[in-house]
């Protein structure tokens, strides 16, 4: 069981929690929903859940919901700028197909 | 992919926004339409399950009956059916089809025909349209959303005329047209994509009414088209034609039949030639209308010694194409077929023998088309991660060739036909007069010679050239084809840089007034939007004139005219223009200003138009009027 962020995923995630001023870390979901089946959701936690599973990584706290966690397994959160835009990326090994937006997936 | 952002607690978006965008296969048959879910192209059926909706329209009193049941009530009610209207888009009644002429009542409208209906007179456009807004509002209540925009597919083979009449009949129908594009390219898309497979393909799509042959080159996702032909006027119908006539003379009945009878024997011919691509032989049989029964025993033998030659018509085009690419069947790696009439077992080994290769038809003849305008609509829309493979380019190509006239009524050819579009070519053109200070440009399509053997497509003037002796002037002409196929040609003379521009307008003569007029119609909205449209025509033509009349004067003004006569066409100007500036919006008070400047420069121009100058109206130079 492993849910990994790249460096600078660390680094931008930490940077946006010190702007906001608080979090206890940040939270990786899927819902069920979205083109293909699946969609990824990423919040700022204010506090963690009895059920959450939590990781560490690269120093930021990641929280996972147990629904959420086979489906997310061995993800690796990444921070990626694409022309004009920057964001978070899933580098999912579990996601077959991508539904063409890359919001949601099918495992 | 698109990059997600860090959301508060509990407000991480919803799962995001699918843009509903569907693919058309608008054909002269069969209409469908299709789109991607989950990364999966796929039609979307009626109520009923079926995908294809048949190409015809009936109009009723008061109601209106697309596909299926409109086809069923063909027999009964022949007039007022409209099947095969692709035949007719973008064409005047000179040039309407045969066939259609006799199943239709056709009338020539401004500029295209119309079929006469109890519903009134209906252009190509307006049929077309009302099967459009069938497949939208299918689309819509099945994908539970608005769309946001259609690629809409047109045979290879459409001229400019017809291809803007295809995307005015989406406008009525209440479609945003992310583009057109070709169905044999369409098709590769549904191929190339899927299978991922490099090389020369050639895709041979035989529908109801047109043929179309494509050479399309596969090079890492990215598709070239190498080039086009075809036959505008061969499809499954002309197979249908033949064996009906083949029926009747079996069954003992005279050539020529009461219409709806016609209509029943083609039906029958239909089915019959469908059955035969399953089955060895089959028993035609239909009641006509005076309670007659027909049966007839065919075999597929004797279907395929009556259509062979149909067959082999067009294996022609495919070979000309193949010259036309520099390929030889030997070349080609593998052929797509496209259309239902692929089914037909002798069309699939001709085209087998002709390439030395068995066809690729693993999937759906009918479908291809739109599964693949589908998924050109999906990357249109922003639903496709920006990835490598799903940023693959089209390059499409111009079917016939475009110029201009120039001196003795010649042709020079400026974008050659299989050109790969979007394109935009130029070439330098000079003056022939000394102090020549306009040139008009006529922009033709076709590939002859000379200008009245080829297609009229726009003619415009480029004023204010400053006054050079002749030949110093370089005026450049560019002609630019966007992704849909439509043209704009911009004349700039490059050291004073003055710059004439046009878009080229359906040359069929459909304005902008008469799509208004039926965007008006579709949507019963008020008459404001024609009457600015009005007021703003006569606006540009009156500024147009002074623009010409105040060049004119500057020119030769001095010249030709004495000061009374040059004071009276200077007053015309005044008045025209005081009524522009006063901005009163009075459309017939412009009108009659711009008739009164017209009659009073009318002496002026005459004489400007010496026989010297008359001369050279037949080729590319002319001067200001
Ligand atoms: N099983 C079959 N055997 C022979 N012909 C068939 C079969 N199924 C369909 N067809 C023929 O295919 C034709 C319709 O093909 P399709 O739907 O591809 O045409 P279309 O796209 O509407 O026309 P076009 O491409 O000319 O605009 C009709 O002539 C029909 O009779
Ligand atoms: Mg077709």
């Amino acid at each position: 069981m492993s849910i990994t962020v790249t460096e600078k995923a660390a680094r931008h995630i930490q940077k946006t929690l010190d702007k906001r001023g608080k979090g206890f870390g940040l939270r990786l979901a899927v819902k069920t929903s979205g083109c293909s089946g699946m969609a990824y959701a990423l919040e700022f936690a204010d506090e963690s859940l009895p059920e959450d599973l939590v990781f560490e990584c690269a120093g930021v706290r990641l929280l996972v919901d147990p629904r959420s966690l086979p489906y997310l397994d061995g993800t690796e959160l990444d921070f990626v700028r694409e022309g004009l835009n920057e964001g978070f990326k899933f580098n999912n090994p579990n996601a077959k197909a991508e539904c063409g937006c890359g919001e949601s997936f099918a495992v | 992919m698109a990059l997600l952002q860090i959301a508060e607690p509990g407000l991480a978006a919803a799962p995001h926004q699918h843009r509903l965008a569907v693919g058309i296969d608008l054909g002269t048959t069969n209409s469908l339409v299709a789109t991607v879910a989950s990364g999966l192209a796929k039609a979307l059926p009626d109520a009923d399950g079926h995908a294809l909706l048949p190409s015809v329209v009936r109009y009723t009193e008061g109601a209106l009956i697309v596909g299926r049941e409109a086809r069923a009530g063909q027999a009964d009610d022949p007039h007022n059916t409209i099947a095969s209207v692709k035949r007719l888009m973008g064409r005047s009644l000179a040039d309407a089809d045969e066939t259609m002429r006799s199943h239709y009542q056709l009338s020539d409208g401004p500029g295209m025909v119309g079929i006469e209906t109890r519903a009134g007179r209906k252009t190509p456009v307006e049929v077309s349209a009302d099967i459009l807004r069938a497949l939208r509002e299918r689309a819509e209540a099945s994908l539970g959303g608005e769309l946001t925009g259609a690629v809409i597919t047109v045979p290879a083979y459409f001229d400019d005329a017809q291809r803007q009449a295809t995307k005015d009949a989406a406008r009525i129908a209440g479609l945003n047209v992310l583009r057109l594009l070709n169905e044999p390219t369409a098709a590769a898309i549904a191929y190339g994509l899927d299978n991922a497979a490099e090389g020369t393909y050639a895709v041979y799509d035989l529908g109801g009414g047109t043929f179309d042959i494509s050479i399309l080159k596969l090079t890492r996702g990215v598709f070239e088209v190498l080039a086009t032909n075809g036959d505008p006027a061969l499809g499954g119908d002309d197979f249908d034609q033949r064996l009906a006539v083949w029926l009747k003379a079996q069954a003992g009945l005279p050539a020529e039949l009461p219409i709806e009878d016609e209509r029943r024997i083609l039906a029958l011919a239909r089915s019959t030639k469908e059955s035969l691509s399953a089955v060895e032989q089959t028993l035609a049989s239909v009641t006509l209308g005076d309670g007659q029964v027909i049966r007839v025993a065919v075999t597929r033998a004797q279907f395929i010694e009556l259509t062979a030659e149909l067959v082999s018509r067009s294996l022609r085009p495919v070979r000309k194409a193949l010259r036309d690419a520099g390929l030889g069947p030997e070349d080609i790696k593998g052929v797509v077929m496209v259309g239902g009439s692929t089914r037909m077992p002798h069309v699939q080994s001709a085209v087998a023998a002709l390439f030395g290769t068995a066809p690729l038809n693993n999937l759906d003849p009918d479908q291809v088309v739109a599964l693949g305008a589908a998924m050109q609509a999906d990357v249109l829309a922003g639903n496709r991660k920006s990835g490598s493979e799903a940023d693959w380019l089209l390059l499409d190509v111009c079917p016939l060739s475009l110029g201009l006239e120039t001196m003795g009524g010649l042709v020079e050819k400026i974008v050659p036909r299989n050109s790969t579009i979007p394109t935009a070519r130029a070439q330098d053109f000079t003056t022939y007069k000394d102090g020549q200070t306009a040139m008009s440009v006529h922009v033709v399509q076709g590939e002859r010679e000379i200008v009245s053997e080829c297609r009229s497509l726009a003619r415009f003037t480029l004023r204010g050239i400053p006054p050079m002796v002749a030949g110093a002037a370089r005026i450049r002409v560019t002609f630019q084809i966007d992704a849909d196929g439509l043209l704009s040609v911009t004349a700039r003379e490059q050291t004073s840089g003055v710059e004439a521009h046009v878009e080229v307008k359906p040359s069929y003569g459909l304005g902008d007034g008469e799509v208004a007029r039926m965007l008006l119609d579709a949507y019963g909205t008020g008459e404001i939007d024609a009457a600015t449209r009005m007021l703003r025509e006569a606006q540009v033509e009156a500024r147009r004139l002074i623009d010409a009349t105040e060049a004119a004067l500057a020119a030769d003004g001095a010249a030709l005219l004495s000061p009374p006569e040059r004071d009276i066409v200077q007053k015309a100007i005044f008045a025209l223009a005081e009524l522009l500036e006063t901005d009163e919006g009075d459309t017939r008070k412009i009108r009659a200003a711009t008739d009164a400047l017209n009659t009073a420069s009318g002496d002026f121009a005459a004489r400007r138009m010496d026989a010297s100058i008359k001369r050279a109206l037949a080729g590319r130079s002319l001067e200001t009027i």
